[in-house]
């Protein structure tokens, strides 16, 4: 029987069930077990950024040549077709008949959803805007489970700017398929969105405002941190509340043994430098799954069978 | 004093009733029903049995189109219209919510890639409390009717 993600596109993490999501976990660490070359042998992938990125764009095209596929693409749009006004329909429509998986990042909402509809080959999602990132979802479940041996039932606690960050959303929402339990510590302008709550809510799912990362790290199982932008405060204002979303060795000091602390990177200060070396810090690691998670994800598109 | 003598009857168009008191000058600024030449006869602040209060909205010689109706949907919920043809009403239907509604309002997310796209804009529908929330099929992201309205 072929494997229910088999010519899926991958646009949003909402599109996933619980089931699919487990498939590619268990996927992602029997490829970071046993390397499988093979996977992808005779493919060519498209790998489209008309936003440049770093990590993201740099750990999928890993993916594909250590699936032992081959990439065509660009890594910002400013020597292709779409400078000279090309509209993003038919720059897919073509290049999608040259590949057999169709990689996109894009500074507009909903441009992996649009893609979908003109590419003859499966689309991955790589970021839409504000929208969806839903490979960040997948290598951050990856990650959680690997570190704490499971997903149900998790105490999540997520630290900083919880507004707007795409990551923290689609996490929550996948987190929600295994009932998670979450603590959000934000400053007011940045606290999680009335949606999300909304969402939270239906489902039945319990969270909390936290009041510090110290108070929290003895019942967390997880601390997602992520960035306070400096420049969506005044500088007064942004001293004043910086400190108070920044992880240190003084706010693990009760943290539970299996504590483990996570990140989407790149990090600047809110994790301070002495944490790397603890065995709370999983970041690093985190990031390098997210080659993992891709390969799976590529594997079952494109393989009937994995 | 009954319905029947406060607005009179047409011979051939369509009958916009039981509009929510206070929609209906809205419903005639949203589908530039005053911008056409057709005949409007309005009611509005009338008595009504089951609302209360209740607008009514006259066209003669007009025939809604789809997204005219999807629009008379999400303003106008629990209207009922009635095309009359020689004086009798020949069908009735009462407006309800769609689940999708394309092509009628652009997404008022500007940087949503329907907006340098040949798509149509395309919402998922949810009724939720008072309102009516439309989520955009592609930057998903949901917005109240009035503000999709607003566009």
């Amino acid at each position: 029987m072929k494997n229910p993600l088999h010519q899926k596109d991958i646009i949003s993490i909402a599109d996933l069930s619980r089931s699919d999501l487990e498939l590619i976990l268990d996927t992602a660490a029997e490829l970071k077990a046993s390397p499988r070359p093979d996977l992808l042998a005779g493919k060519v992938i498209a790998s489209c950024f008309f936003e440049a990125s770093t990590r993201t764009r740099l750990s999928f095209e890993t993916a594909v040549q250590r699936l032992g596929g081959t990439l065509i693409g660009f890594s910002d749009s400013s020597n292709t077709s779409a400078k000279k006004g090309e509209t993003l329909s038919d720059t897919v429509k073509i290049i999608s008949s040259y590949t057999d998986a169709f990689i996109m990042r894009h500074p507009q909402e909903g441009a992996a959803r649009l893609a979908s509809e003109f590419s003859g080959v499966p689309v991955i999602n790589g970021g839409d805007g504000s929208n969806q990132h839903p490979t960040q979802t997948l290598l951050d479940l990856f990650s959680i489970k690997e570190c704490q041996g499971k997903l149900d039932n998790l105490k999540i606690t997520f630290v900083g700017d919880l507004k707007y960050g795409r990551t923290v959303h689609s996490l929550t929402q996948a987190l929600s398929l295994f009932g998670a339990e979450f603590t959000f510590i934000a400053p007011d302008a940045l606290y999680m969105p009335d949606y999300i709550l909304e969402e939270l809510d239906e489902k039945g799912i319990r969270y909390q405002r936290g009041e510090s990362i110290e108070s929290v790290a003895s019942e967390s199982d997880i601390i997602y941190m992520t960035r306070v932008q400096k420049e969506r405060f005044d500088e007064t204002e942004y001293k004043h509340i910086a400190s108070n979303y920044i992880l240190g060795l003084d706010s693990l000091t009760n943290a539970k043994a299996n504590l483990k602390v996570l990140h989407p990177l790149p990090r600047v200060d809110e994790i301070q430098v002495e944490v790397d070396s603890t065995d709370f810090a999983y970041y690093f690691q985190q990031a390098e799954n997210g080659v993992y998670a891709r390969q799976a994800l590529l594997a079952l598109l494109l393989n009937e069978k994995v | 004093m009954t319905n029947k003598l406060q607005v009179e009857a047409i011979c051939q168009g369509t009958v916009i009733d039981h509009i929510p008191a206070g929609q209906g000058v809205k419903i005639l600024e949203r589908l530039h029903l005053l911008d056409s030449d057709v005949s409007i006869t309005v009611g509005f602040n009338l008595p009504s049995k089951a609302q209360g209060r209740k607008d009514i909205i006259k066209v003669s010689d007009l025939k809604f189109t789809e997204q005219e109706a999807n629009q008379l949907a999400l303003f106008a919920q629990g209207a009922t219209i009635n095309v009359i043809e020689e004086y009798d009403v020949v069908e009735k239907f009462s407006m309800a919510v769609p689940e999708t509604l394309k092509g009628a309002f652009s997404c008022p997310n500007s940087n949503c890639i329907t907006h340098n796209e040949p798509v149509s804009s395309f919402f998922h529908l949810k009724e939720k409390e008072d309102d009516i929330r439309l989520k955009c099929h592609y930057c998903e992201k949901s917005f109240s009717k009035n503000i999709v309205a607003e566009i």
